[in-house]
C-alpha cells in the first residue's frame, strides 16, 4: 500500500507540472523551478555515493560539465537530437567516474575526495583548450525549430505540448528529478544499497562478511556521475550558450555537496528538502541581494550544519520530536 | 642569388637551436625556483595533512587571505609584503588554535565520519573565498616593492627577483621547520603524535595541545606563503583553487608528513610545470599538478619518501 502511495506521488507531481507549463503564464517561476530541480537532481546524485556509501565527492561539478560539453560533441558531431545529446552526457559522464573511481577508491575515502577535485581542474583545461567545443570562448547551442515526435509537434505557439523551449525543459527537468528519486529509493530498500550502508559504517567488516565493496563503491560512483551528465547534458540547452567557467563551476560541486548535508544523508528525502530550503532561499537572496551572497549563504548554512547538526534537518527533526514525547 | 640566400638559413637554424636551449635553461631556473615557491605553500599542509591526519582543504584559501592581508597593508602603508606575512603569522597562528578547536571538538573527539570533516574544511574554503569576492571583487591584486621588478643576468641566464626572492625565503622556512621538527622537543612530539598518540599520552604529554599548536603552525605557515604568492604574481579571490591541486600532490607525492620529501616533490613539479608552460604555453599549466595528483595517487600512493601503508587503508 505504502509502495502504490509512493508512486501515486510521483504520478501526480508529473501531472502537475506539465499542467504547470500549460497553465502559468510567469517564465520566471519556470526559470527558478528549473534551478532548484537541477540542484536537487545534483543533490540527490552526489546522496548515492556521499550519503549512502560516504564517500564525498568534490567534483560534481566535472561530471556535470563533462555532461554538457559531451552533448555540444555529440552535436557538432552528427547534429544529434537532443534525447540523444543528454544520453551521451550521462554515458560519457558515467565512463570518467567509472575511470575515476577505478584509480583511487582503492585508496582511503579522502583520496577519492581529492582527486574528484583533481579531474574537476583536468577536465576544465582540456575544455579550455579544446577549440572543436568553442574553447574558452564557450559555444552557442540553436534549439530546433518545431521539434516533432512521431508526427506531433512539441514546442510551437499554438496546437503544440509546449508553449517554447523553457516549459519543454523545465517539464523534462522534473522528468529527470522524479526518476532520480525513485532511483535512490529502489537503491535504499535493494542489497546494494545495504551493502553501501555496511561499507560507510566499517568497510573493512563488511569485506570480511563477503560484501564486495569495491565492486559497490565503483557501481555507485559511476551511477552518481551518470546522473549528474545527464543533467548537464540539459543545461546547454537551456542556456542557450556554454562555456567552461560555468559548465564547471565550483558552485554546482558546493551545492550537490550542501544540500543533502543540511537535509539530511541517510535517505532521498534529505537532498530533496535540502534543494527546497537551500535552493529556495538561494532564488529569493539573489533576486533581493546579489548572487555571491547567495554563495556565502550556501557556505555558512554547510559549516553551520556540519558543525551543530551532524544529521541535517531531518536529524534534528527527528530530535524535536523525540524530546517533545 | 641563390649563395646569397643560404648564409641566412644556417644562421637562423643555429639562432633556433641556441634559442631553445636558452630557452631551456631559463625554464630550469625558473622551474627551480617555482619549485621552492610550491615547497613553501606545501609545508603547512605536510603538518597538517602529513602528521596530523587533517584534511585542511581550505589551506590554499588561507593562503589567499594572507596574500590578500599583504595587499591591503602594503598598497595603504607601503610596507614590505615579506614583513607584513611575517608579522601576521602569530595571527594565522591563533586562528588555527580556533579553527582546531572546532574541529577537535565537533569531528576528531566524538568520531565523526571522515566526511563531515572534510565538508567543514571545504565550507571554510568557500566562506573565505566568497567573503574575499565581496570585498575585493575578482579584479588582480598586485603588491608593490622595489625589488620585484629587478632582474638579475648571468649570461644567456635571467634571474627575476620577483622569483628569487619568494625562493630564498621559501626554503628558509622549510630548512627552519625541517630542523625546528627535527631537533626540538616540540617537533619531536609533534612526530610522535603522528606515530602513536597513545603512547605520548603515556608519557604524559597531552596529544591534543600538541595537534593544536601544530595546527596553528601549519596555518602560520600560509600567512607568509601568501606573501611570497602576491610577490611573484597578481592574484584574486578564487586562484587559491588552482593550488589545491599542487599541494595535495606535492605533500602525497613527497610521502605524508616528510619535509624533505615535500621539498622534493616540490622541486619536481615546479620543474614540470616549468618546462610545459614554457613549451607548450600557459593555459595547460593547471591540468600538470591535478594530473601528477592523480597518477600518483593511482601508481605511487606511497609516495618517494613516504612510509608504506600511508594512503591505504
Amino acid at each position: 500500500m505504502k509502495i502504490n502511495r509512493f508512486y501515486l506521488g510521483i504520478g501526480a507531481c508529473l501531472v502537475l507540472s506539465y499542467l504547470a507549463t500549460a497553465y502559468v503564464d510567469n517564465q520566471y517561476y519556470f526559470f527558478a523551478g528549473f534551478a532548484i530541480l537541477q540542484l536537487m537532481v545534483m543533490a540527490l546524485a552526489w546522496n548515492i555515493l556521499g550519503g549512502y556509501a560516504g564517500y564525498v565527492n568534490f567534483g560534481s561539478a566535472a561530471f556535470f560539465g563533462i555532461g554538457a560539453y559531451s552533448a555540444i560533441v555529440v552535436l557538432e558531431l552528427f547534429d544529434a537530437t537532443f534525447f540523444t545529446q543528454i544520453i551521451a552526457g550521462g554515458c560519457f559522464a558515467g565512463l570518467i567516474g567509472f575511470a575515476t573511481g577505478y584509480l583511487t577508491l582503492r585508496l582511503r575515502g579522502v583520496y577519492f575526495a581529492i582527486a574528484t577535485l583533481a579531474l574537476l581542474v583536468v577536465a576544465e583545461t582540456l575544455i579550455v583548450n579544446w577549440d572543436y567545443v568553442g574553447g574558452a570562448a564557450g559555444a552557442y547551442v540553436l534549439p530546433t525549430k518545431n521539434p516533432t515526435i512521431l508526427g506531433v509537434l512539441i514546442v510551437g505557439k499554438t496546437e503544440a505540448l509546449f508553449g517554447n523551449y523553457k516549459e519543454l525543459l523545465f517539464f523534462i527537468m522534473c522528468m529527470i528529478t522524479l526518476a532520480t528519486i525513485v532511483i535512490c529509493r529502489f537503491i535504499e530498500n535493494s542489497k546494494f544499497g545495504r551493502g553501501l550502508a555496511a561499507l560507510r559504517d566499517n568497510e573493512e567488516a563488511a569485506e570480511c562478511m563477503g560484501v564486495p565493496t569495491l565492486k559497490l563503491k565503483l557501481i555507485a560512483t559511476s551511477l552518481s556521475a551518470t546522473i549528474m551528465g545527464i543533467t548537464g547534458g540539459v543545461f546547454p540547452y537551456y542556456m542557450t550558450f556554454i562555456d567552461p567557467v560555468s559548465a564547471f563551476n565550483l558552485d554546482i560541486s558546493v551545492n550537490a555537496l550542501a544540500m543533502p548535508l543540511i537535509g539530511g544523508t541517510a535517505t532521498w528525502i534529505g537532498p530533496v528538502l535540502g534543494a527546497l530550503i537551500l535552493g529556495g532561499l538561494q532564488q529569493v537572496v539573489t533576486v533581493t541581494i546579489s548572487s555571491s551572497a547567495n554563495l556565502l549563504i550556501v557556505g555558512l548554512c554547510l559549516v553551520a550544519f556540519v558543525i551543530f547538526a551532524p544529521n541535517g534537518f531531518l536529524g534534528l527533526i527527528k530530535k524535536y520530536r523525540k524530546n517533545g514525547n | 642569388m641563390l649563395a646569397g640566400g643560404e648564409p641566412p638559413a644556417n644562421i637562423n637554424l643555429w639562432n633556433v637551436s641556441m634559442f631553445s636551449f636558452e630557452l631551456l635553461l631559463n625554464a630550469i631556473v625558473i622551474g627551480i625556483f617555482l619549485g621552492g615557491f610550491y615547497a613553501a605553500l606545501s609545508i603547512g599542509l605536510s603538518i597538517s595533512f602529513g602528521l596530523l591526519d587533517i584534511v585542511n582543504i581550505a589551506h590554499p584559501a588561507f593562503i589567499i587571505l594572507g596574500a590578500f592581508i599583504c595587499f591591503i597593508f602594503n598598497s595603504h602603508y607601503g610596507l614590505d609584503p615579506i614583513l607584513i606575512g611575517i608579522i601576521s603569522a602569530p595571527v594565522f597562528f591563533l586562528l588555527g588554535l580556533l579553527i582546531y578547536r572546532i574541529y577537535y571538538e565537533r569531528f576528531e573527539k566524538i568520531g565523526a565520519e571522515p566526511l563531515r570533516g572534510l565538508a567543514f574544511f571545504f565550507g571554510l574554503m568557500f566562506i573565505v573565498e566568497v567573503i574575499l569576492i565581496m570585498s575585493f571583487g575578482v579584479d588582480y591584486q598586485m603588491v608593490h616593492a622595489d625589488y620585484i621588478d629587478y632582474k638579475a643576468t648571468f649570461g644567456v641566464i635571467d634571474i627575476p627577483f620577483r622569483m628569487f626572492v619568494p625562493f630564498a625565503i621559501a626554503i628558509v622556512m622549510v630548512i627552519g621547520l625541517q630542523l625546528f621538527s627535527s631537533r626540538t622537543f616540540f617537533g619531536r612530539a609533534m612526530q610522535a603524535v603522528a606515530q602513536d598518540s597513545l603512547a605520548l599520552r603515556l608519557m604524559g604529554i597531552n596529544p591534543v595541545k600538541i595537534k593544536m599548536i601544530a595546527f596553528g603552525l601549519s596555518l602560520a605557515t600560509c600567512s607568509i606563503a601568501g606573501a611570497l604568492l602576491v610577490i611573484i604574481m597578481p592574484i584574486e579571490p578564487s586562484v587559491g583553487r588552482l593550488y589545491i591541486g599542487q599541494v595535495f600532490a606535492i605533500v602525497v607525492l613527497g610521502g605524508l608528513g616528510s619535509q624533505s620529501g615535500t621539498l622534493i616533490a616540490a622541486m619536481l613539479l615546479g620543474l614540470l610545470e616549468s618546462l610545459v608552460t614554457t613549451f607548450f604555453g600557459p593555459s595547460w599549466s593547471p591540468a600538470i599538478a591535478f594530473s601528477a595528483l592523480i597518477l600518483v595517487l593511482a601508481f605511487k600512493p606511497t609516495g618517494i619518501l613516504g612510509r608504506v601503508g600511508d594512503t591505504r587503508g
